[in-house]
């Protein structure tokens, strides 16, 4: 049996328990790696965890809502509140640098700039057979700069599917949100 | 004066849903498999938006109806969504063509949303603003790609603009529960985003070498009031067979 705390763990304890919570899509990455933690604190005796979702439809987003609820409760916190938060909007600058390593080394290329909100605008003299939208993105396989996309859609909402021209392969972008 | 925002809510969240539901319906059956993924993430990030609109019409509404009950039991008649959305797949040139139609309109929408008076409001188009981004540069480079691919694809994609265009007039048509919440500072009037839309919309039908229909042409309206064609009916009865024939499922 788990030991009951007596005292309310730290604020820092209880993220580094958040730190282990994995993103259920893309399980190398936390959800603190993630950046969608938002904020932690104590309401009488219930810890309440503020999350963002990435996207209005991302699938995962209850299921990390469950997945935290599980981990704080098996770390013996009796009492847990999942509350969402929409604003700020989340945003890929919120990914840690940890978070940017573990995609790299798992096959998927972390975004490439800062989003900053510059993208709200649709340059309309642009349209129609538009470059790629970003350049840069470094292929997780070879390391080549040489990479285009291929869909601005992948197998999650959070990412988009590219291939290196160099060694062929082709991978997942993290877009830059 | 919260009965106008409900509409004004509900309005956003059907056009979102049911464009949600016709775009899946292409899920397993898109001509290559990229597009059936950016088609199911379109879907998607349009069902979140939906429900995020509705969660926020039913609290305001306050008789305990949540997301899925005002998505699965409300009548065709109770619906709100613009008649551009119900409108039939038909082929992938229609598919994109009514898209990229939306997606022009939602972009300048959200946009003006961004600023309402009601914050909840505001930071849902903020968060929607984001995804509809990547829908209106995906759509618009199809129209591109289509209009200026080969013949037979610029004689679809002509044809979808065509027989789409109707649809387009109520866009920009206000009613009284606009003007009541233009007042208010929470709505963006729909006339207002005209100018902006067919900007975008003349720009790239040149692009794509097609040719927009006259913008005083005769145009349908009524889905925002409930008065929606045949097609809604169709959609509703396979979107909420599950929900209706077992009341109270849950995955």
């Amino acid at each position: 049996m788990n030991a009951r705390p007596t005292t309310r763990p730290e604020r820092d304890t209880v993220l580094a328990w958040l730190a282990e919570v994995a993103d259920p899509e893309i399980p190398v990455i936390s959800v603190l790696d993630l950046g969608i933690v938002r904020d932690v604190r104590w309401d009488a005796d219930t810890l309440v965890v503020t999350v963002t979702p990435t996207y209005s439809g991302c699938p995962a987003t209850e299921v990390i809502s469950a997945d935290i609820t599980h981990a704080l409760e098996q770390r013996g916190v009796a009492q847990v509140r999942v509350e969402t938060q929409l604003s700020p909007a989340w945003t890929t600058d919120w990914l840690t640098d940890s978070g940017r390593d573990k995609l790299r080394r798992y096959g998927i290329a972390p975004p490439v700039g800062r989003a900053g909100g510059h993208e709200v605008a649709i340059p309309v003299s642009a349209i129609g057979r538009r470059p790629a939208p970003v350049r840069g993105v470094e292929c997780p396989h070879c390391g080549s700069l040489n990479t285009r996309e291929t869909s601005r859609f992948g197998s999650t909402p959070c990412k988009a599917l590219w291939r290196c021209d160099d060694c062929l392969e082709p991978f997942d972008y993290f877009k830059c949100h | 004066m919260s009965e106008a925002k409900i509409e004004y809510l509900l309005r956003l969240g059907d056009s979102a849903l049911i464009l949600g539901q016709r775009v899946s319906e292409w899920i397993g059956h898109a001509p290559i498999m990229e597009e059936d993924v950016a088609l199911a993430n379109v879907a998607l990030d349009l069902i979140g938006q939906a429900r995020l609109w509705f969660g926020y019409a039913g609290e305001l509404e306050g008789r305990g109806r949540d997301e899925d009950a005002l998505a699965f039991l409300r009548e065709a008649h109770e619906y709100r969504n613009v008649l551009l959305v119900e409108q039939p797949n038909g082929n992938f040139a229609d598919t994109l063509v009514r898209q990229f139609l939306f997606d022009a309109w939602h972009h300048a929408l959200l946009e003006g949303l961004s600023q309402s008076h009601d914050p909840r409001i505001a930071e849902i188009a903020v968060k929607a603003l984001k995804e509809v981004t990547y829908h209106l540069e995906r759509s618009s480079d199809w129209v591109v790609r289509l209009g200026d691919g080969t013949e037979e694809s610029h004689r679809k994609a002509q044809a979808a603009l065509d027989e789409l265009w109707t649809y387009t007039g109520e866009l920009f048509a206000a009613d009284a529960i606009d003007a009541e919440l233009v007042a208010q500072g929470v709505a963006v009037d729909p006339a207002s985003l005209r100018e902006a839309w067919l900007h975008t919309v003349q720009a790239v039908c040149e692009a794509a070498t097609l040719t927009a229909p006259p913008a005083d042409a005769w145009m349908q309206s009524g889905g925002k009031q409930g008065r929606h064609t045949e097609h809604l009916g169709y959609i509703l009865a396979e979107m909420q067979s599950l929900p209706r024939a077992h009341p109270g499922a849950r995955w």
